[in-house]
């Protein structure tokens, strides 16, 4: 069956269309050409003056250890969060995925740190983990350990990599309980018959017919770690301490509009992009084909 | 293979639901034994308790000598058809197949040989490399027998296997589920809804309603002595007429279609009865017997169904689609006197000595 309007002309569903291709050119077009334009320009401090540089932007960046500094921060916090939020995740979603008393309490709960925008939640934590202040911090100083996340860069990817975790934990239990709960019933029962122990259950049945979800979540985490961790990193550490926390998005705030550097800025906007693009693709070659059981 | 023995078990879900109520039966070493009833009735929950996917509330459950109750399904030497086959949709047929005997760490010679004997045994040699969604309903049905036929288990318990099937596909998978049992002669359990899968299949029917046996017997047996009004309506399509009746004297019993004859030296009955009369077993005569008028004639190409009533009763009566029957104009019938069956107004069971 067809559920497909047909138009007599042309000019009605293009009439139709134009909101949203209003929407889209002006909010996403529009400045996603403005950085690839401000990507090839140099400017002088003062903003007085502007010169077309072609690649100049790009060739400095490349030329810049500190870039690639700020790339392996990057991928280190992306794939901590990832592996962590990931993981925990599963965990808590096969415990909800139980029969068992007050479920429904637990998973509304667990879903709650969702909610929570990026900077409260950065507050949140650096309350419970500044050195001198924070509860949880004190209480991790009393035991001996020099916990300082304002001054030992570790210490400061560590808290950024917990919050970031603690808020998308429940982004991810909400995938992944969907995803159990879709797995027929029947078909654990049959492996249960055929002998398989729980463990061997989830490992050679749930864990590959959750394929698909984990294959979905590691991409929006992905992306997640490298443009919705800002709030996070912003209102914990600025990056800090020497940059120990600067992420990519966070080098494209910081150079552009702490530092004024605007062509660089551009650039690395560009490039993050262009990662993007690239992760977005490889999702949509893939989730069908290589995935999909 | 073993016999399978249920002791007074019951079932009672956390809410109080009274699932099974103080069943006990007794399936013997390769009998195909059918536990048939209408949705709700505990059958399944019944069958999930030999499988060990249920906990038992009270009672044993024996599988050959051992009492399994506290039994893991996996340790308890059974294979199961569900009814929606539960196959492992990420495992070709037959990893699907070979994944019981692996857990149970059998040699791969061994898993190769058994996974391709239950192939060539279920026609499905070809498709041994697909996975199962390349597979049609019937195919699959059959992938889940091979599952079940590897293990070589003690008993098989079928699940409504053939209710997702579309009707011409389970009748040719009935037959080949009855061939297998003559051929591997395994003990075997199956849950079904469907009286005629219950009848073609089973040399042991057992009739539940709403957690209870109503009785256990073979098709036949099931089928002619009913032993109560509820297996009397529940088998046999169309249904049993059912009417109250008054003996009048021994061996003649008051309905509103007349006085009817019954066996006497079957039933001890005396006054206010339930009357059963099969619609096959309601004949044509051409004269004398009971006075009826059809109201409406459904043509069924071998029988002929005759919808009317006795007084204000419904009764249908099938009779062989020869000769003409007219709407509205009134017939005679005769009934066999055998084949008149009696029940307990009260508790509607049979009143057969």
């Amino acid at each position: 069956m067809q559920k497909r309007a047909i138009f007599g002309g042309k000019s009605l569903p293009y009439l139709l269309l134009l909101p949203q291709l209003f929407v889209v050119a002006v909010f996403f077009y529009w400045p996603a050409s403005q950085a690839l334009w401000q990507s090839f320009l140099l400017q002088d401090a003062f903003g007085l003056n502007t010169s077309f540089v072609w690649f100049e932007n790009y060739k400095e960046l490349f030329e810049d250890t500190g870039y690639y500094r700020t790339m392996l921060t990057t991928a280190v916090f992306a794939i901590m969060v990832a592996g962590l939020s990931l993981s925990l995740a599963l965990l808590l979603a096969v415990q909800a995925d139980k029969s068992i008393k007050g479920a429904s309490v637990y998973k509304t709960l667990l879903i709650w740190p969702y909610a929570v925008a990026p900077a409260v939640a950065g507050v949140l934590w650096i309350f419970m983990f500044q050195p001198s202040l924070g509860v949880v911090a004190q209480g991790i100083r009393a035991m001996g350990w020099n916990w300082n996340p304002l001054l030992n860069g570790n210490d400061a990817l560590t808290l950024v990599v917990l919050a970031s975790t603690w808020k998308q934990i429940s982004y991810n239990f909400l995938f992944f309980l969907a995803g159990l709960q879709s797995i027929p019933r029947a078909v654990i029962e049959a492996a249960a018959i055929d002998g398989a122990s729980p463990a061997r259950r989830f490992w050679t049945i749930i864990l590959p017919l959750l394929s698909p979800t984990i294959f979905f979540l590691v991409v929006v985490n992905i992306v997640y770690v490298f443009f919705d961790t800002f709030g996070i990193i912003d209102a914990m550490t600025q990056g800090g301490p020497s940059k120990a926390t600067e992420t990519l998005v966070y080098k494209v705030f910081f150079d552009g509009r702490l530092g004024g550097n605007l062509g660089s800025s551009a650039a690395q906007s560009v490039i993050l992009m262009i990662m993007v693009v690239a992760l977005t693709a490889v999702q949509f070659r893939f989730i069908e084909r290589r995935v999909a059981y | 293979m073993a016999t399978v023995e249920l002791t007074n078990i019951k079932k009672i879900y956390a809410g109080g639901v009274e699932a099974v109520r103080d069943v006990s039966l007794t399936v013997p070493n390769g009998s195909f034994t059918v536990l048939l009833g209408p949705s709700g009735c505990g059958k399944s929950t019944l069958l999930r308790m030999i499988a060990g996917l249920e906990t038992i509330t009270s009672g044993t459950c024996k599988i050959g000598e051992r009492v399994v109750n506290e039994i893991e399904p996996a340790d308890r030497d059974i294979a199961m058809v569900f009814q929606n086959y539960a196959l492992y949709p990420h495992m070709s047929v037959y990893d699907n197949m070979a994944y019981g005997l692996r857990n149970r760490g059998m040699p791969k010679p061994e898993i190769d040989k058994r996974v391709r004997e239950a192939a060539v045994l279920l026609a499905i040699e070809e498709y041994l490399t697909r996975k199962p969604r390349a597979l049609s309903g019937g195919q699959r049905q059959r992938v889940a027998m091979g599952r079940a036929i590897v293990r070589e288990p003690q008993v098989f318990l079928f699940d409504e296997p053939l209710s997702n099937l579309d009707a011409k596909l389970r009748v040719t998978m009935r037959l080949e589920i009855k061939r297998l049992h003559n051929r591997l002669n395994a003990t075997s359990i199956f849950v079904t809804h469907d009286q005629v899968e219950a009848m073609t299949l089973a040399d042991q029917v057992v009739v539940m309603n709403s957690g209870r046996i109503e009785q256990i017997g073979a098709p036949g047996e099931v089928y002619k002595h009913p032993a109560s009004r509820f297996v009397a309506s529940f088998i046999g399509s169309p249904a049993m007429n059912l009417m109250t009746g008054k003996i009048v004297e021994p061996g003649v019993v008051e309905t509103p279609g007349g006085k009817l004859p019954f066996d006497a030296k079957r039933f001890s009955a005396s006054g206010e009865v339930e009357v059963g009369i099969r619609p096959e077993d309601i004949h044509t005569a051409s004269s004398g017997g009971t006075s009826f008028t059809p109201e409406l004639v459904e043509e069924l190409g071998a029988t002929r169904l005759l919808h009317g009533n006795f007084g204000s009763t419904p009764i249908i009566v099938a009779i062989p689609a020869s000769g003409t029957v007219h709407e509205n104009k009134e017939m005679r019938l005769s009934i066999d006197a055998q084949a008149v069956q009696l029940f307990d107004k009260a508790t509607g069971r049979s009143l057969a000595r």
